[in-house]
């Protein structure tokens, strides 16, 4: 039995350049960002950020050029993002339309959704959220409830999603609605939406998150119109649309950078203390790292070859989401210093910052459960 | 893989299936030797893959010797397989044309002086069958490599705790062949690391196959454990951790393939053991953990490949030796060159 594919995947010698570009922009453009506020990486937005990033045409970088795109290598983008990710730069506005909803418009989308979107979101003067999870369906996402009721040239949009990162920041929203209800099969009827975020009958509450700051809302839909021409794919086909974006959700280099800001923070602060027990669990967190590296780089070829690592994807994303979270505590352990709001030195903020965030790192993208149960799947045991 | 390699892990597959079973793991775990499926190796070439074919070897590379290791990790083989493959490399590296027949590892307290060898040597494995043992010496920075014969020097026999060889070698003035080395002078140390990870990446993925059959055959409650959701999310890490193991030994050897043209394969091996030793403490407990108590006898073949990875996450450095020397050159280059260190390579 084989049972997950990693091959490995070398990156080409042509993104040398290109790695080197995009170090000398972070270099200048986060020359004046405190660890901490890094620390956030794609939960961190700045517009002008994102504006900066389409500028160097680093959004959008595989798409075709019609739509604004740059059809470069799936491998160019994966240096950039990892790039900015291990910088801590500010990626948040437009990584879901970068990541997810771009691609996903280029497979299911209308041409004349494409044109739409597309250039816009290359361009960093349009962002996107996914509008997926609701009060009732979490983990369970076939509970999705929001009706689209068939009406005159479109669909009546009742209901709540929640959770749904960057809304009140965002333009669109590519939502998964119930078009359709069948108690015997809760997959079927699921479609998704593009919905412009400005139709009138939307509501948009942010939700504090437990470090204080907004960052995910509720969206309340209330008689909402959404045209026909915003369908997106067909009909009834929103549960394999959303299972296919979700492969690109899981595997990329987000999933196990989100805590390095505090291992280089970490090996700052070790610069001056030493000791032998923290050479040892540096290097295990090097080992760990260097291992998912090459296993997301591996999930990256296989998305590029047009295969379809849905499984590895989780592998990775599951590993990822331990090894972001063995961080925090393994800092914690090594060092014990107080974690702080923004007014301690820079490890104690960086600290106080992902202790804070880390409980999410095993719950956004697919809780930790749900991709073991989706690799004991994979296994051959469900 | 390339379709060389393709093919080169079928036919390991099948010479392991056919060669290796319960009758010759528990002989070997008696002190017998297997001559039957050292004699398909070799007749195959498998013992000589790092060898040159100028000095009668396979001239393969790392990346062709992982899949051999891996398969023989997963099938348990015993025998010195991954001993003579590393002798074979450093013998070769150093220009020394490699004796026939299955050779060891020697690391011990050595001295080196007009030719002659001195010293002595512990868990040396498989020194009873073996007729020569590699070992290296250092002066100032300059490693050589030792083609030693074993004859008069066994003092003693014992097993590490998986029944395998480890004996004792006590030399006294004993002729060797020796020559310089390019090598650096840990890299009986490092190639051997490197050979275990290959090896304990096999057995990782016998601990996953072999725990998801059980999981399905075994019912209680009125169905097979399996399906309880407590037994596939531990099967599920297991997996995880295999593959990560497994990940980390390719890319080893990858970069042990492109040793020498300015490139130190030593950060890529330090993390091929470290994973395998982090990996092997979980995926043998969880592997145990679903088996029961027939995965806790004798009788039952899983022990084979769970001793095993106890005793080689241990040898040639452990997790935590390779972590400490790779966690102290990090903390050495400093924070800020991490990234750039990590993406270099
Ligand atoms: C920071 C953050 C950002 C997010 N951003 C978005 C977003 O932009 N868009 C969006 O749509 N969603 C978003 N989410 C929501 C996220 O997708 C959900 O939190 C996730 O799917 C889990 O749903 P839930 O929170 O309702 O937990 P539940 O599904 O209620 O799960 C609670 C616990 O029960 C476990 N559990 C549930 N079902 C099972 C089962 N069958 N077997 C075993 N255990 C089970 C879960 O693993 C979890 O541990 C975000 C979440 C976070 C934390």
């Amino acid at each position: 039995m084989q049972t997950f594919r990693f091959d490995l995947c070398e990156l080409p010698e042509e993104t040398k350049g290109l790695r080197n570009d995009v170090r000398q922009f972070l270099a200048r453009e986060l020359a004046d960002v405190p660890a901490h506020l890094r620390a956030l990486t794609w939960s961190g937005s700045d517009p002008a950020f994102s504006r900066k990033m389409a500028a160097q045409g680093w959004i959008g970088m595989t798409w075709p050029k019609q739509y604004g795109g740059h059809e470069r290598s799936a491998f160019d983008r994966y240096v950039v993002i990892e790039e900015m990710l291990a910088a801590g730069a500010p990626v948040g506005s437009h990584w879901i339309g970068d990541r997810q909803s771009g691609p996903l418009l280029l497979r299911f989308g209308t041409e004349e959704q494409r044109q739409l979107i597309l250039p816009k979101v290359a361009k960093g003067e349009c962002f996107l959220c996914i509008g997926m999870s609701e009060p009732d369906s979490g983990s369970d996402l076939a509970a999705t409830r929001t009706r689209a009721d068939k009406v005159e040239g479109g669909y009546k949009v009742n209901g709540t999603k929640l959770w749904t990162s960057g809304a009140h920041r965002a333009h669109y929203m590519i939502a998964l609605f119930r078009t359709h209800s069948d108690p015997q099969n809760k997959h079927a009827g699921l479609t998704q939406f593009l919905v412009d975020l400005k139709t009138p009958g939307i509501t948009i509450r942010p939700i504090r998150d437990l470090t204080g700051h907004a960052h995910f809302n509720e969206v309340v839909f209330e008689d909402v119109f959404v045209p026909d021409a915003m369908l997106v794919g067909s009909e009834g086909s929103g549960w394999g649309q959303v299972t296919a974006e979700l492969a690109y959700e899981r595997s990329g280099p987000e999933r196990y950078l989100s805590s390095f800001i505090l291992l280089v923070e970490l090996i700052r602060r070790l610069e001056q203390e030493g000791g032998s027990e923290a050479e040892a669990e540096i290097g295990r967190l090097v080992a760990h790292l260097v291992t998912l590296r090459q296993m997301s780089l591996s999930v990256a070829g296989m998305l590029e070859a047009g295969e379809n690592p849905a499984l590895e994807a989780s592998v990775v994303k599951d590993l990822g989401a331990i090894y972001e979270q063995d961080m925090a505590l393994k800092a914690h352990e090594m060092i014990g210093a107080m974690p702080a709001m923004g007014d301690g030195d820079a490890f104690e903020n960086v600290m106080g910052q992902i202790t804070q965030i880390s409980p999410s790192f095993s719950l956004r993208g697919g809780t930790r459960e749900i991709l073991r149960g989706i690799i004991a799947r994979g296994l051959g045991l469900r | 893989m390339n379709e060389f390699q393709t093919i080169l892990a079928d036919s390991v597959a099948r010479l392991m299936g056919h060669e290796v079973d319960r009758h010759l793991l528990e002989a070997a775990e008696t002190g017998a030797f297997p001559d039957k499926l050292w004699a398909a190796l070799e007749a195959n070439g498998l013992t000589r893959i790092l060898v040159p074919e100028a000095m009668g070897g396979t001239g393969g590379t790392w990346s062709d010797a992982r899949i051999v290791l891996s398969a023989a990790g997963k099938a348990s083989a015993p025998g010195p397989i991954a001993e003579t493959l590393v002798a074979g490399f450093l013998l070769a590296q150093a220009g020394i044309t490699p004796p026939e027949g299955p050779l060891t590892l020697i690391e011990g307290e050595l001295t080196l002086a007009n030719g002659t060898l001195s010293g002595t040597a512990k868990h040396v494995p498989w020194a009873r069958a073996a007729t020569h043992g590699v070992a290296m010496v250092s002066r100032h920075g300059a490693s050589q490599v030792l083609l030693v014969p074993l004859g008069e020097s066994r003092a003693g026999e014992a097993d590490n705790i998986a029944r395998e060889p480890r004996d004792s070698l006590t030399f006294g003035n004993v002729a060797v062949q020796a020559a310089a080395t390019a090598l650096p002078e840990n890299a009986l140390r490092l190639y051997g690391a490197l050979a275990r990870a290959c090896q304990m990446a096999g057995a990782l993925d016998y601990l996953t196959t072999q725990s998801v059959a059980y999981a399905n055959e075994r019912s209680q409650f009125g169905k097979p454990i399996g399906k309880f959701q407590a037994i596939q999310q531990q099967l599920a890490v297991l997996s995880t951790q295999a593959a990560a193991a497994g990940m980390a030994a390719s890319y080893g050897c990858a970069s042990a393939d492109k040793a020498g043209e300015g490139h130190d394969p030593a950060f890529e091996i330090a993390i091929a053991k470290i994973r395998a030793d982090d990996a092997a403490g979980i995926a043998t407990s969880i592997a145990h953990q679903v088996h029961g108590a027939i995965g806790f006898t004798y009788e039952h073949a899983l022990h084979f490949a769970t001793r095993r990875l106890w005793a080689w996450r241990a040898e040639y450095g452990a997790g935590r030796e390779w972590a400490k020397w790779l966690g102290a050159g990090v903390i050495a280059r400093g924070a800020d060159n991490l990234w750039s260190d990590v993406t270099a390579r």
